[in-house]
């Protein structure tokens, strides 16, 4: 094993970052679901890095488990998009503005 | 030190998370954002998690970007080509993205995680299986009670109540 643990934790900083100014910037409701998916993807790049070097096989499982909720977040957030997009024939986040009641 | 293979897939996931923003059309992002979530699908080989890579395959490259894809192409095409974005907010989201590697980067590295040393063999995913089945086995049940929601509530938002099926005659 020739990689190191701080090189992932680098990697998966720069994905954080990535995502964090995906969701600051884009307006675009896909878009944003991307960002979170990068999020979310950083975050299992760590547990596992960090369960790989400890060693202990429960990072492992928290990872599993993480992937499978971030399948159901992305279609429930798609389902949503979907609804929004037919009410207001737009994707644009600043169009969803209404929704705040 | 990092070795090639490394390098070539942190290269791949960075570039095309950062493509997969920044790209005009849509359908090149998220077919971009594919490759990133294979590249972090590379990075878990890497570090010998082969069961978690192939979860990640199947679930993220397999089901979610199609499941992205097809949304994509659902939205009208005149949308996925329009970018509306202030430059200055883009330069603040900028900004914040390098003050956060920076900050967190110089953090990390000042921590002395580079001293951690692997000497124990990976991780057996024999012991995975025996993870799920006997510690967090109501885990297990609660996902899949959450899975089994999720898709019901999916189909639920999605439906049309103004759409009603015709029995056709002829």
């Amino acid at each position: 094993m020739s990689n190191e643990l701080i090189e992932f934790v680098l990697v998966s900083v720069a994905l954080l970052a990535i995502g964090i100014y995906g969701l600051a910037v884009k307006r675009n409701a896909i878009r944003m679901l991307f960002a979170i998916e990068m999020i979310v993807n950083a975050a299992n790049l760590n547990v596992v890095a960090f369960s790989r070097f400890i060693p202990n096989s429960q990072g492992q499982t928290l990872a599993l488990f993480s992937i499978a909720i971030a399948a159901a977040e992305v279609a429930v957030g798609l389902a949503l998009i979907i609804v929004a997009y037919r009410m207001y024939k737009n994707i644009d986040i600043a169009d969803f503005r209404r929704l705040k009641g | 030190m990092a070795d090639a293979v490394f390098l070539a897939i942190s290269v791949l996931t960075i570039g095309s998370a950062i493509a997969s923003l920044e790209v005009r059309s849509m359908i090149y992002g998220s077919i971009s954002l594919m490759v990133t979530l294979a590249g972090v699908a590379g990075f878990f080989l890497l570090l010998d998690a082969p069961f978690v890579a192939m979860f990640q395959i199947s679930v993220y490259v397999g089901s979610i970007a199609v499941l992205i894809l097809f949304t994509v192409m659902l939205v009208r095409r005149e949308l996925l080509f329009h970018k509306i974005e202030d430059p200055r907010r883009r330069y603040a989201g900028i900004g914040l993205m390098i003050v956060i590697m920076l900050g967190i980067g110089t953090i990390i590295i000042g921590s002395g995680l580079k001293s951690m040393e692997v000497d124990a063999p990976s991780v057996d995913f024999r012991e995975i299986g025996k993870d799920f089945l006997t510690y967090y086995s109501p885990a297990l049940v609660v996902m899949g009670l959450i899975l089994a929601s999720a898709v019901i509530g999916a189909l639920t938002l999605a439906r049309r109540e103004d759409v009603t099926n015709e029995q056709r005659t002829d």
